[in-house]
């Protein structure tokens, strides 16, 4: 799958022309046209899907453990508005574990552009998806996307196992287990520096172990924990509220994973540019990723 | 080279549309009319996906009184405006009377008192609002089905329509009061219950007195509160704004099971 193509082909990097002459490059077909639909078609539904989730968040923004959760229960997490005495503007909060701190223009109360003014509300609308009726619209979209998504995984997730790519890709080899390699490549992630030339062909050790993480952990639990809040797979699969501790725990599960999303997208992003954003996303698009080797290694 | 330029060609188009739809402002794309029929068969899946998963009618779990939430929060009317449901409540609802019409072949009207005389259900059940809180209670009724056998549904019947004391919405025509349905799925299931008392005593009127409807397996707002008429009727189209319930009729799904 691997093909030699003359520098020329791609725009002209600094280092590049720097070493010219002593640097090969190699252009690698590195994802299947599955790995690459199923990616965009997930990026599109976990975007819609945590837009819509923080506004339905919005609606009861305070997160419990176990069945039960209401105002007047206690909640270890809390977003939440008052009015200042002193100053009579309002105040947005993040209460957590009776724990407060401020937030004001960001979570609690934050700027409306619809209505020129600061309003209380836990998320603000610019990370929200819009539209009314609110809270039924936002569930219609919620739901839609958790569709697709569970659709698109079930392909992306077949066809891996049948075309080997977990086996192949994502699968930490003997040689990334050794306690050496596993310190190298935390150091390497640690002073930022991107796999070059031979360590670029393949997943590095973390990278593999995040990818893993998020699709063979993190995902289902966001799906589980999702319909674990709805009765009616509940009165069918009781079994999932234990599993979870409760209704309210699932929600909150639900939460801070969507947070571990979150945090692992903009991981996911940053060592992306870091690693080449021009080769990094054309190769998630056209699937051919650009080798760079030194000559002699 | 020529398909490397139209490949690059169609990237930058591609890229251009996903641009714009994101700086045009979304409020267009996500209430658009001409999504509405996507999210409308985003509904239609979950209902046939649920209806499949529920098809041998299990129960929604019970759960025991230590469970029982002190201070449950009632959804929806707290307290039904108006003065004939002052009447009632001042007299103790003794002159309340439950009618049961539309497409039966007996139709009924019941006091109370004859309704509690009825076979009873005792259940206590995890409330689940679409709001995300939920809160557990105890109710105890009689079972919606023994009241649909004794009024003997026609065969064409195939929605049962509540019809509430309470005017969520004042309008000029009286179009404004609570009303809620649910397919004969959901009607017959066992632990949907016509409930006057919560957590041992009266049903409160916050939750609903003198008599309220439990639907266990699905979202809060279906479990219609102050309810004074149950109509059997082959569409729903012929109430409200016709999609089946007050909340329905303003842009709220109609099934509430997710």
């Amino acid at each position: 799958m691997t093909q030699m193509e003359p520098t020329a082909a791609s725009k002209p990097d600094p280092q590049a022309q720097a070493q010219a002459g002593s640097v090969k490059r190699e252009v690698l077909y590195r994802h299947s046209v599955v790995v690459r639909v199923t990616h965009w078609i997930g990026v599109l539904c976990v975007s819609l899907l945590l837009m819509s989730g923080l506004r339905l968040f919005n609606y009861h923004p305070a997160l419990y453990w176990g069945n039960v959760g209401y105002g007047g229960i206690s909640a270890f997490l809390a977003i939440g508005s008052r009015i200042d005495p002193a100053s009579r503007t309002p105040v947005g909060f993040v209460r957590i574990a009776g724990r407060e701190f401020v937030t004001t223009g960001v979570l609690g109360v934050s700027y409306d552009s619809d209505r020129g003014r600061m309003v209380p509300r836990a998320f603000p609308a610019w990370l929200t998806s819009p539209g009314e009726p609110g809270l039924a619209l936002t569930r219609d979209w919620h739901f839609l996307m958790a569709w697709l998504f569970v659709a698109n995984g079930i392909v992306y997730l077949w066809i891996g196992i049948l075309n080997g790519h977990f086996r192949r890709d994502l699968a930490p080899t003997a040689d990334q287990l050794r306690p050496r390699h596993i310190l190298a490549d935390i150091c390497d992630h640690v002073r930022l520096r991107p796999p070059r030339g031979e360590a670029a062909r393949r997943y590095n050790l973390l990278q593999k172990l995040a990818y893993l993480t998020v699709v063979f952990v993190l995902l289902p639990l966001m799906l589980l924990t999702g319909v674990t809040m709805s009765p009616a797979v509940v009165a069918a699969a009781p079994g999932l509220l234990d599993l979870f501790g409760g209704r309210q725990s699932a929600r909150t599960i639900h939460f801070l994973v969507a947070n571990l999303l979150v945090l692992f997208v903009l991981v996911h992003v940053i060592e992306m540019i870091l690693a080449g954003a021009v080769n990094g996303m054309r190769s998630m698009i056209t699937g051919r990723y650009v080798i760079r080797a030194e000559e002699g290694t | 080279m020529r398909r490397a330029i139209s490949r690059r060609a169609l990237l930058r188009t591609g890229a251009a549309a996903v641009g714009s739809l994101t700086l045009s402002g979304c409020d267009g794309v996500f209430d658009s009319p001409s999504l509405r029929g996507v999210l409308d068969f985003g509904q239609l899946v979950s209902l046939n996906a649920q209806r499949l998963l529920l098809a041998q009618q299990p129960l929604a779990r019970e759960f025991s009184p230590a469970d029982i939430s002190p201070d449950f929060p009632p959804n929806g009317t707290a307290m039904p405006n108006g003065f004939g449901y002052f009447q009632l409540m001042i007299s103790n609802f003794a002159a309340w009377r439950l009618t049961v019409d539309g497409l039966v072949r007996r139709p009924l009207s019941h006091s109370l008192d004859e309704i509690k005389a009825m076979p009873s259900r005792t259940q206590i059940t995890l409330h689940c609002c679409d709001e995300g809180w939920s809160a557990i209670g105890q109710w105890t009724g009689v079972p919606l089905s023994h009241i649909l056998d004794a009024a003997d549904l026609m065969p064409k019947a195939r929605y049962i329509v509540f019809h509430c004391l309470d005017e969520l919405e004042r309008l000029p025509n009286r179009g404004g009061f609570y009303y809620e349905s649910l397919d004969l799925f959901d009607a017959f299931h066992p632990q949907t219950i016509l409930a006057y008392g919560m957590n041992g005593g009266a049903l409160p009127i916050r939750h609903g007195a003198p008599l309220r409807l439990r639907v266990e397996r699905q979202v809060g707002y279906k479990s219609a509160k102050f309810v004074t008429r149950i109509e059997a009727v082959e569409r729903l189209d012929g109430l409200g704004r016709g999609q089946g319930g007050f909340w329905e009729d303003r842009g709220y799904q109609w099934y509430g099971g997710l």
